[in-house]
């Protein structure tokens, strides 16, 4: 069962520091813990949300891009790690490790819909 | 059909209907350990009954009926997998990693029927799924109550019901909560939300939130009976023995509870020779054990709380000064405003009904005790035990516009007229 970690961050003050405490090598040695326990899918960590552009097409064809999130968000996703699992207790431990899932951050854990099955 | 084989049919009938309502959790839970599937499961175990129903009329009641249910369910379960080719690739897959997440096999303990029903407490009582609905889930699969009388206990239609029950298993599938017993290291997250389940049913049975009737003693009796399945299961886990004793010593006093026309009685006014002393007994020696060989749980401290109560010839001969502070421990590892009402109760019997008025009035902006009942009732008696009946007049007109249920609104009535309200 495949899922994906979403690491929700409070969204970094323009100007301000990367999240306090949050330590790079935490991250490298949660990402080498997956790898090594043989779960891990996919993942990637994003820039943060000044470098977000936004498309919206219209019922008419109209594109309108426009800079930034669509919407004001208290959270931030900073990133994502697909997980092969057995079950939810299990993607929940993973999640609970994570760096992400620390220093006033969280961790929402959402099930892959899987359509073919 | 004759009469006399329609009533032989209705006799057959209650009995298949009385042995499902106590086999109905085991068998769920050893299909749904076979097949990681509660719909399936339960789906099964309906048609199992009524096999039983067809089947047992002419060959009899089997000597083992939940053995021959259990085998029937399976059977049913095998044929639907046989048919349904991607619902046995779906499940073949769930027990494969089923499997790779529990490669140790569930300890035999030795017992007739090995009872799996300890995985099923812990996945209807998961995190990820809402309060109630883990209480419903509880009741449905574990108590063996149909979803009608689920959705009485809640007082939601049953259709409301039924479609709540359909989210949450749809929940449990598409999240994949998985049927286990936590490993030991997440036993003391995960145990209180299990006790917590029971003693909902357990409350909601004794004094019923709302209705005619001020005990549902058919809940309070499935919540203890579970506590007892909890206790069996766990017995190093003190806390479920303070949950159980805490039942115990509550439920002893059923019978005293409620006079002759089902008015309410208080505990100042009850009968102490109706309690039931092998309730209190048991309850006594579990509160030992709760008490025992650690720091004390919530459940323990309140159990020790009714025991005192349980104890006493008389309410002036109860212990109020170690009950006040057996809450002051409580109230240090469970915070809650309702403990302090019970507190400033307790208080009250211990130093007047002054000092207690005085704790009740400093709770008055409380959130959480907006719409209890007992907080207007527990103050409208200290002010008519002061004589200042005016003010205790008010507090029970506010008491009753919140109050729930028959006897209790019966009984306040009674003390408004008393105080000439």
């Amino acid at each position: 069962m495949k899922y994906m970690l979403l690491f929700m961050s409070a969204p970094t003050a323009e100007g301000a520091e990367p999240e306090e405490g949050c330590d790079f090598e935490e991250w490298v040695v949660f990402d080498k813990e997956m790898k090594d326990a043989g779960i891990w899918v996919s993942g990637h960590p994003l820039q943060d949300l000044t470098t977000c552009t936004t498309v919206k097409v219209g019922a008419d064809g109209e594109r309108t891009v426009t800079d930034g999130p669509f919407a004001e968000t208290r959270e931030v996703l900073g990133g994502y790690d697909v997980i092969d699992v057995p079950n939810l207790d299990v993607a929940l431990d993973w999640a609970a490790r994570s760096p992400g899932a620390r220093y006033g951050a969280s961790v929402q854990v959402r099930p892959i819909a899987d359509f073919g099955s | 059909m004759s009469e006399a084989a329609a009533g032989a049919g209705a006799s057959v009938r209650a009995s298949v209907e009385a042995v499902f309502r106590e086999e109905r959790g085991r068998l769920l839970a050893s299909l749904v350990r076979r097949f990681g599937d509660l719909d399936l499961a339960e789906e099964v175990t309906s048609e199992a009954v009524e096999a039983a129903l067809v089947h047992w009329p002419v060959d009899g009641v089997p000597d083992r009926p939940g053995a021959w249910l259990l085998t029937t369910a399976r059977r049913r379960a095998v044929d639907r997998l046989r048919r349904d080719q991607v619902l046995a690739t779906r499940l073949a897959i769930l027990q494969a990693e089923a499997d790779r997440a529990d490669p140790v096999p569930a300890a035999d303990t030795g017992r007739d029927l090995p009872d799996e029903r300890l995985a099923l407490f812990f996945t209807c009582a998961h995190p990820a799924l809402a309060a109630d609905d883990r209480v419903a889930l509880t009741l449905r699969c574990l108590a063996g109550l149909t979803t009608g009388e689920v959705a009485r206990a809640f007082l939601v239609p049953p259709a409301t019901m039924a479609q709540r029950i359909v989210r949450v298993k749809k929940r449990i599938r598409a999240a994949r909560i998985p049927f286990r017993v936590p490993a030991p290291d997440e036993l003391p997250g995960r145990l209180p939300g299990v006790l917590q389940v029971i003693y909902s049913v357990f409350t909601e049975g004794y004094a019923a939130s709302s209705g005619p009737d001020l005990q549902r003693l058919d809940l309070a009796d499935e919540a203890i009976r579970l506590a007892r399945i909890l206790r069996r299961l766990l017995p190093a886990e003190r806390e479920v023995a303070g949950l159980l004793a805490l039942m115990l010593l509550v439920h002893a006093r059923r019978d005293a509870r409620t006079g002759p026309g089902g008015d309410v009685v208080l505990l100042e006014d009850q009968d102490r020779n109706r309690w039931d002393r092998a309730l209190i007994d048991e309850g006594c020696a579990l509160v030992v054990t709760a008490l025992t060989g650690g720091p004390p749980g919530p459940y323990g401290l309140q159990a020790a709380i009714a025991a005192l109560h349980d104890e006493a010839a008389d309410l002036a001969g109860t212990d109020w000064p170690q009950i006040v502070a057996l809450y002051d421990v409580l109230l240090t590892l469970a915070p809650s405003p309702v403990v302090a009402l019970n507190r400033a109760a307790a208080v009250a019997m211990r130093d007047g009904p002054e000092a207690g008025l005085a704790l009740l009035d400093a709770l008055a902006g409380e959130p959480r005790l907006r719409g209890y009942h007992l907080y207007p009732a527990t103050r409208a008696d200290l002010l008519r035990r002061l004589g200042r009946n005016g003010e205790a007049a008010t507090a029970y007109r506010e008491a009753l516009a919140l109050v729930g249920t028959e006897p209790e609104r019966a009984h306040l009535r009674r003390r408004l007229d008393s105080v000439g309200g």
